[in-house]
């Protein structure tokens, strides 16, 4: 049973009453708080941050996540350790219990998901990461939901730095191969032009040879000026292009340095990347 | 000519009214697969929703009729329709504010939802019922027919006459505009395409900066449009009847179930199913075989193949087998 | 201990609001109250075990309480021997022939491979209709017409009533077996549409098969397992007795039978209370709940989720038919036409909701709350518009409009009630422990 009576199903799954599958999930977007000036620190950072979610455990100890402007941070860390619950607490989508959230030189702790979306921030999800029935296009004028100016050119760039995008654009998002689809994920994070990108596993579940064209897209949207926080599974070929690494341990910060100081780092290599 | 009286006969008697009948099932279930695939529930209150609707549009067509105001040859109740939805608007969007909202604010599983839409049904007959009562109703004025079976017998000089009614002629150029309206909307707007991307994936919808209690607000507006359009229609070709108007969720929910829940394409596709399928069961076909066939193969009995008491059984049958070979629907249920 | 104490309290407001009926309106009305609330609550306990112990959506209660009515008078009327004779066994040749037709259908569509199978099963389903109809209709018309004024059917086996109850049982049970089998198999269940699609059915059937109900002509006389009233006003025992409480006997004799009834019922109900508590605290309830709570967990312990579902499909709709069986009974009559869903389907579910999804004392609590409220609001709603409309003056439409639509204030109250249950208390009056 349910602690909420309301979300009690009694294990129905009958779908000619109710739309099974994944209702959403994220907390906070009846938040209604406003951004608060705080300058000084590095351009986006999750500080001392606590919670976990719903009533549920703490899963978070006091983690700190931070990405400067012009950079690649990198989150890698073993199975459990919190890697996305940390990136959806930076995002807004679970309640803090303790420690804050800075971008741009404002406390944006108290602003809901959507609010963030607002002030500059894209967030590309691990799963159900793009509209499966809309098509690709859809999917990028939806990414542009908050813009009410001309985003045309905006979509040209996202076709070019994705040319097969344009190619399908026309076609159901859902029909698209496991690499594609990512690329749309990430196209529809780029379209509000954010301040600073968040990426929770780009590369789960695609092919090798998919996944280094993945990460050369990254790197290219890096280049335009566009700082990146990222979760990864291949901790190693994460942190050959990160300029900062996180190590997260059980909700709280293992290790942190530049890419190369982590791999070269004995411990980090013995536990995580294999010796 | 036997063949051409035949086949006149058949379009008086099933294609005609089978047309009309799918049409308004498809408007309704329109209404019922957008609050599946957005609000995630079967809203038991659609067919008293509808009722409510015609309810209100038949106050305004008495008290336009009264007032002397007229749309000449056709129905007083189109004129009085806008004030119909608006009436139904209000309904549901206060009722949106006063009951579903809590559960949204909830997370309340959609289950516990379609129990809320029970009792909001429970409601809704309760006001139909106690505001015009139980009895028969008919509000149709104007010219009754586009063309009569006496005037299409004397044009074409055959036995048989086709009739078509102002109703419903009505019904399917309405459900024409309003079905491409709807499409037009959900394919082209912005808003129009929140609503499936919200109907896809919420949290997604979220991060996109999409605000669900807007949707939500424009979704029950549609719904009041459709539901209201296709109470006023089906009143207008039959008659209006609030237990009438309740049993219509039957044939509804199985013409949205068979098109594919969430689907307006599918929608559309299952009240024309389940209205075909019911009209042409439960006819007799003694008339039009009887000019079909050669004189010595001419039935005796009445070639009914059900009584029509059984149409609710067809719907039924046909949903059944629909789900059996095909579970998802003729058409994929959007993200279903 | 003091939810025990919060539950007797609740039952005993229910006693009271009946008590107080008898005090205020007659013993006659209390009567009624508590015999239609026992039998309320037997269905609340049945779909209660459904939606609240298996998360079952049943939406068709209607036709599960329609069809123990239906055996009500398959068991208890005389049999009509001329319809018998004329048609009887052509009629069961023709339902025979039907049923074959759709196994062969099924078999066909098992066996059959390849592109020609769709076809054959519609070759079959065809031509078996045809040969279905030709037999049926003409055993139909035989036994229709034999004195249609007062029979016009076959009638039924001639046995006690009470034999009805455990056979309107097995009846929903029968009916319940096949949408069951065939909503809970499809990849994602569609039970709710399917039963409320086979209620409609059901009912459709009970109104045009004349040779099996006699349809809306209704069957009337159903005996009774209780005496009659006449029969005790002329027993000269009764009368005496009537006389020594201080009674005349007709009020004694309908008081009377009234109370045996409730008897019967009471009994009736607190077997089948009893039996429901001891099942659902055996290992079969401790799994049908681990079932509910976590799906995915106990099909990987190796339970087979959708034959239980299906069994306790069976059980809750087979309480139904019973709970009907026992309703036509009381009434001494089956009137098809007077089965809705508003009052047979989804009243039972306000009974559950409110009174308390998951558990079985507080279903039978919904039960003789809700339909207590059923009953009463009609006369509170008149009474209320009587005071509306005091101000007014006769003849006037308004007043005229209130007074008659006071009627369906209770449709009102009942939605109402369920939705202020379910935002403040959406666990019911007597929670799931």
């Amino acid at each position: 049973m349910s602690d909420n009576p309301y979300q009690d199903t009694r294990g129905n799954k009958d779908a000619s009453i109710a739309k099974q599958g994944a209702r959403g999930t994220s907390e906070g977007g009846d938040r209604e708080g406003r951004a608060t000036p705080a300058p000084s620190g590095p351009f986006l950072i999750g500080e001392n941050m606590t919670g976990g979610y719903g009533k549920g455990p703490d899963i978070l100890h006091g983690c700190t996540i931070a990405v400067e402007k012009g950079e690649i941070a990198v989150i890698v860390g073993p199975n459990g350790a919190g890697k996305s619950t940390a990136m959806k607490a930076v995002f807004g989508m679970l309640n803090l219990r303790g420690g804050s959230v800075r971008l741009d030189g404002e406390d944006i702790t108290a602003l809901s998901p959507q609010d963030r979306v607002v002030k500059g921030m894209g967030f590309v999800p691990q799963n159900n990461n793009i509209f499966t029935s809309l098509t690709v296009e859809e999917n990028l004028e939806m990414g542009a939901f908050i813009r009410r100016d001309d985003f045309r050119d905006t979509m040209t760039q996202i076709y070019d730095l994705f040319p097969i995008l344009k190619e399908k654009r026309f076609q159901a998002a859902g029909e698209l191969s496991g690499g594609q689809r990512q690329q749309v994920a990430v196209g529809r994070a780029l379209m509000t032009q954010p301040k600073v990108l968040m990426l929770d596993e780009p590369t789960a579940g695609v092919s090798p040879i998919v996944m280094d064209e993945l990460f050369d897209r990254i790197i290219e949207v890096a280049r335009t000026g566009i700082p990146i926080l990222m979760v990864e599974q291949n901790a190693r070929q994460a942190l050959e292009i990160a300029d900062h690494g996180y190590v997260l341990v059980q909700g709280s910060n293992g290790h942190t340095g530049t890419g190369k100081e982590l791999l070269a780092n004995p411990e980090v290599r013995a536990s995580f990347l294999g010796g | 000519m036997d063949f051409l009286n035949g086949l006149v006969a058949f379009l008086n008697f099933v294609f005609v009214p089978g047309l009309a009948y799918g049409a308004q099932l498809a408007i309704g279930a329109l209404g019922v697969t957008l609050i599946y695939g957005i609000l995630r529930f079967s809203n038991f209150a659609h067919g008293d929703t509808m009722a409510f609707g015609t309810m209100v549009t038949i106050a305004f067509t008495y008290l336009f009729q009264n007032l002397g105001l007229s749309l000449g040859p056709l129905p007083t109740a189109l004129l009085a329709l806008p004030f119909g939805i608006a009436g139904t608007a209000l309904l549901l969007l206060g009722t949106d504010r006063l009951i579903y909202k809590f559960y949204r604010q909830q997370k309340a599983a959609p289950v516990i939802l379609v129990i809320v839409s029970m009792g909001v049904m429970f409601v809704m007959n309760g006001i139909v019922r106690f505001l015009i009562g139980t009895e028969d109703r008919s509000f149709l004025d104007g010219e009754r027919f586009i063309i009569s079976a006496r005037a299409f017998k004397e044009m074409t000089g055959l036995q048989e006459g086709l009739a078509i009614r102002t109703s419903q002629g009505l019904t399917v150029l309405t459900a024409v505009v309003v079905v491409a309206l709807l499409f037009w909307f959900l394919n082209k707007t912005r808003t129009g395409k929140s609503m499936r991307a919200f109907s896809d994936n919420e949290d997604l919808a979220l991060l996109s900066g999409i605000n669900p209690e807007r949707v939500v607000m424009v979704t029950w507006l549609i719904v009041a449009c459709l539901a209201t359009i296709a109470g006023v229609l089906y009143g207008l070709d039959k008659s209006f009847k609030p237990f009438t108007y309740f049993q219509l969720l039957l044939p509804i929910f199985a013409s949205a179930i068979v098109g594919g829940l969430g689907n307006p394409l599918g929608a559309i596709a299952g009240g024309f199913v389940i209205a075909f399928s019911e009209v042409t069961i439960t006819y007799a076909w003694k008339k039009v075989l009887g000019y079909w066939l050669p004189e010595s193969l001419a039935p005796d009995s009445l070639v009914q193949l059900m009584s029509t008491d059984y149409k609710f059984a067809v719907s039924f049958a046909i949903l059944i087998i629909v789900l059996l070979f095909r579970p998802t629907g003729l058409f994929k249920g959007q993200s279903v | 201990m003091t939810v025990n104490i919060r539950n007797i309290a609740l039952f005993s407001i229910v006693g009271l609001l009946i008590v107080g009926t008898g005090l205020v309106q007659g013993w006659n009305s209390a009567l009624l109250i508590l015999n239609m609330g026992l039998i309320s609550a037997i269905m609340a306990l049945g779909v209660n075990l459904q939606w609240g112990f298996a998360g079952l959506f049943n939406i068709g209660v209607m036709g599960f309480v329609a069809l123990g009515g239906l055996a009500s008078v398959l068991i208890s009327m005389p049999p009509t021997g001329e319809a018998w004779s004329g048609g009887g066994l052509r009629v069961l040749l023709g339902l025979a022939l039907g049923a074959g037709t759709i196994a062969a259908a099924i078999l066909t569509q098992k066996r059959m491979q390849g592109r020609a199978r769709n076809w054959a099963t519609l070759a079959v389903l065809v031509g078996g209709f045809f040969l279905f109809r030709f037999v049926f209709d003409s055993a139909v018309g035989a036994i229709e017409s034999v004195d249609p004024a007062s029979t016009g059917y076959l009638g039924g086996l001639n046995l006690p009533v009470l034999i009805a109850w455990p056979v309107g049982g097995l009846f929903a049970a029968g009916a319940a077996w096949v949408i069951g089998k065939t909503a809970l198999g499809l990849r994602s269940d569609y039970l709710a549409i399917a039963t409320l699609g086979i209620a409609e059915i059901i009912i459709a059937v009970l109104k045009n098969e004349d040779w099996l109900s006699r349809g809306v002509k209704n069957v009337i006389g159903i005996p009774r397992p209780v005496p009659y009233e006449v029969d005790l006003q002329q027993d000269a025992g009764f009368i005496e007795r009537a006389a020594s409480f201080g009674l005349d006997p007709t009020t004694a004799s309908t008081l009377y039978v009234k109370f045996l009834y409730g008897i019967l019922f009471a009994i009736v109900l607190i077997i089948l209370l009893w039996l429901a508590q001891k099942a659902l605290n055996s290992p079969w309830g401790r799994m049908m709940r681990a079932i509910r709570d976590n799906e995915t967990a106990a099909e990987a312990m190796g339970k087979d989720v959708t034959a239980r579902h299906l069994q306790i499909f069976i059980l809750g709709s087979a309480i139904c038919g019973i709970a009907g069986a026992m309703m036509t009974t009381l009434d001494g009559q089956l009137t098809p036409g007077t089965y809705q869903p508003l009052r047979f389907t989804f009243l039972v579910w306000v009974m559950v909701i409110v009174g308390g999804s998951g558990n079985n004392f507080g279903a039978v609590l919904g039960g003789f709350l809700i339909w207590f409220l059923w009953i009463q609001v009609e006369p509170a709603g008149r009474a209320l518009m009587d005071l509306v409309t005091s101000g007014m003056s006769d003849g006037y439409w308004l007043k005229d409009h209130l007074q008659a639509s006071a009627a369906h204030m209770r449709l009102l109250t009942m939605g109402v009630v369920l939705l202020l249950v379910l935002r403040f208390s959406p666990r019911g009056l007597i929670p799931e422990k």
